[in-house]
């Protein structure tokens, strides 16, 4: 099956099996492992990309539906030596301890921040109709769908609001 | 998983074909792609939906909302006109699942999303929705997440969707594609079978019937609120949620619309209990009568029984919510 898509701004065309998910497209036949699979349904976010600018589970995409998208993981958010400002925070500081939900932590913060910058309100957002703020409790909210098994979430949370332009 | 073959719809009589003969649709694919994984669902055909033209929100003439059936999760949440006039249904789709996949998820597919039923998904264990006359694993078993209400012995499972029980108590209709080439609307409560005898059976869409839209009608005055208890903060499925839109007059219940979620096989709404509100004065006794009404044939499975008194006091705290301070 025939999939042509952008993956960090390259074209790609992909011959797999329909049943292939965009996330194992990426790590196993790409050679891009920086999305991680965790639990493989949709439950841990440690394989969050964007696509068409949106995170989403890569796990529970079928590559052979994004035919004609824009996937961006992690690998094409900054590299070593021009890590974007997300990647650049959470290094700084300590958002992560053994790493491995860093990358879809990492994407998933990269679109928050677009998120509340658009105005979508959230689960704990009070007033439905008014601008959401960078609070910790929006943080925590929007950010629940990247689980940390080694509980890095205080810095993740300090390295989302550096990032956001506060120094934390 | 399975192999299948995949067919992407370019029209819905396309996808109507392609669906009828065996296939099975997929729009954000973050059910059914989990369910094939597990091969509890092993489709021949895939029917990617994704392409048809079914993602606006339009408003339509007598002053609701045409809501197409891949608009997704987050648009739909995201909607000035829902956050303003129908905050019950931003607030539902808030509280479920999480951004990433509230991004996928789409109108359609949520409505048809399956149990979340631990036997369901353990293909060695028995269950009559997976494999009819396989028995039902939950009934004794680790059911603490399962139905109270229009249960069978044969299936105990709850509908997970917090959008639809909001759409329930909004009194939305859903508008279908019949594989045979009507259109039809029906409201959302007709949409939903009970297990009765045949739990593998949820809706009465046939092979290729396609969702193409949900359609709510006009705003009504009141309150909104939808109130979701569960086992941790967020990124979690109902134990118990009430949708409700509620209006005082005079001192007086004037509208009482109510859903529930987690309780029944079916986004649940109980006309007996509305009408015990309307026309009297909001008490906690009035309260109590309304969720005496609701939870008359209410019936615990050992582990799922703590939902009993749970609704009743969900129930409680979401009218005195709505009818607290309003004008006596
Ligand atoms: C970890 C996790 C947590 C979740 N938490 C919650 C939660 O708290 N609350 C909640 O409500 N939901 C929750 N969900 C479920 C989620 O909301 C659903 O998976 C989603 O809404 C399904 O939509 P979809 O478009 O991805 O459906 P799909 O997976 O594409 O399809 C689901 C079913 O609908 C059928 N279908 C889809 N579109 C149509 C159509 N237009 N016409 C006819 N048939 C159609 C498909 O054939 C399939 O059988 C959670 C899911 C996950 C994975
Ligand atoms: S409750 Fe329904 S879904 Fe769960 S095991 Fe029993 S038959 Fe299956
Ligand atoms: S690997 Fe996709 S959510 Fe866990
Ligand atoms: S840093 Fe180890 S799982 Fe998050």
């Amino acid at each position: 099956m025939q999939t042509s898509l952008t993956i960090n701004g390259e074209t790609r065309q992909l011959d797999l099996d329909p049943r292939t998910s965009l996330l194992d497209a990426l790590r196993h036949h790409l050679g891009l492992t920086g999305s991680k699979k965790g639990c493989d349904h949709g439950q841990c976010g440690a394989c969050t990309v964007l696509i068409n600018g949106r995170r989403v589970n890569a796990c529970l995409s079928l590559l052979c539906m994004h035919e004609g998208d824009e996937v961006v993981p992690i690998e094409g958010l900054g590299q070593p030596g021009a890590l974007s400002p997300m990647q650049q925070a959470f290094v700084e500081k300590d958002g992560y301890q053994c790493g491995y939900c860093t990358p879809g932590q990492i994407c998933s913060a990269t679109a928050m921040l677009e998120e509340i910058a658009q105005g979508w309100p959230s689960h704990v957002t009070a007033d439905l109709e008014a601008r959401p703020e960078l609070t910790t409790e929006e943080i925590s909210e929007r950010m629940s769908g990247n689980l940390c098994r080694c509980s890095a979430y205080p810095n993740i949370v300090d390295a989302i609001r550096k990032a956001a332009g506060e120094t934390a | 998983m399975r192999p299948f073959d995949y067919h992407r719809a370019t029209a819905p009589d396309d996808a109507a074909r392609a669906a009828a003969s065996g296939g099975t649709f997929i729009a954000g694919g973050t059910n059914l792609v989990d369910l094939m994984k597990l091969e509890v669902m092993a489709p021949e055909r895939l029917v990617d939906i994704t392409r048809l033209d079914m993602r606006g929100i339009e408003e339509t003439g007598d002053g609701g909302l045409r809501i197409g059936a891949l608009v997704s999760n987050t648009d739909l949440a995201n909607d000035a006109r829902v956050r303003r006039d129908w905050p019950v249904l931003s607030r539902a789709l808030l509280s479920g699942a999480t951004q990433q996949l509230r991004n996928k998820a789409t109108t359609g597919g949520n409505l048809l999303q399956r149990t979340r039923c631990l036997y369901f998904y353990d293909r060695a264990m028995p269950c009559n929705k997976r494999e009819p006359g396989s028995g039902c694993g939950a009934m004794e078993g680790f059911n603490r997440i399962l139905a109270v209400l229009g249960t069978s012995d044969h299936c105990i499972a709850t509908h997970p969707s917090d959008m639809a029980v909001a759409m329930m108590a909004l009194g939305a209709e859903v508008e279908i594609a019949r594989a045979g080439g009507n259109t039809e609307r029906l409201p959302l409560d007709d949409l939903y079978l009970l297990p009765g005898d045949t739990p593998e059976r949820e809706t009465v869409l046939a092979p290729g019937d396609l969702i193409t839209a949900v359609i709510l009608p006009a705003p009504v005055a009141g309150r909104q609120s939808y109130r979701k208890v569960r086992d941790r903060a967020s990124y979690a499925f109902a134990l118990v949620s009430v949708a409700a839109v509620v209006a005082v007059e005079d001192g007086k219940v004037a509208r009482a619309d109510l859903a529930f979620g987690g309780l029944a096989p079916k986004p649940w709404r109980d006309k007996d209990v509305e009408a015990a509100l309307l026309g009297q004065p909001p008490s906690e006794a009035l309260f109590d009568k309304a969720a005496d009404i609701l939870l008359a044939k209410a019936q615990g499975h050992g582990a799922n029984d703590f939902k009993i008194p749970l609704a009743r006091r969900v129930l409680s705290a979401v009218l005195t919510e709505l009818t607290e301070g309003a004008a006596a």
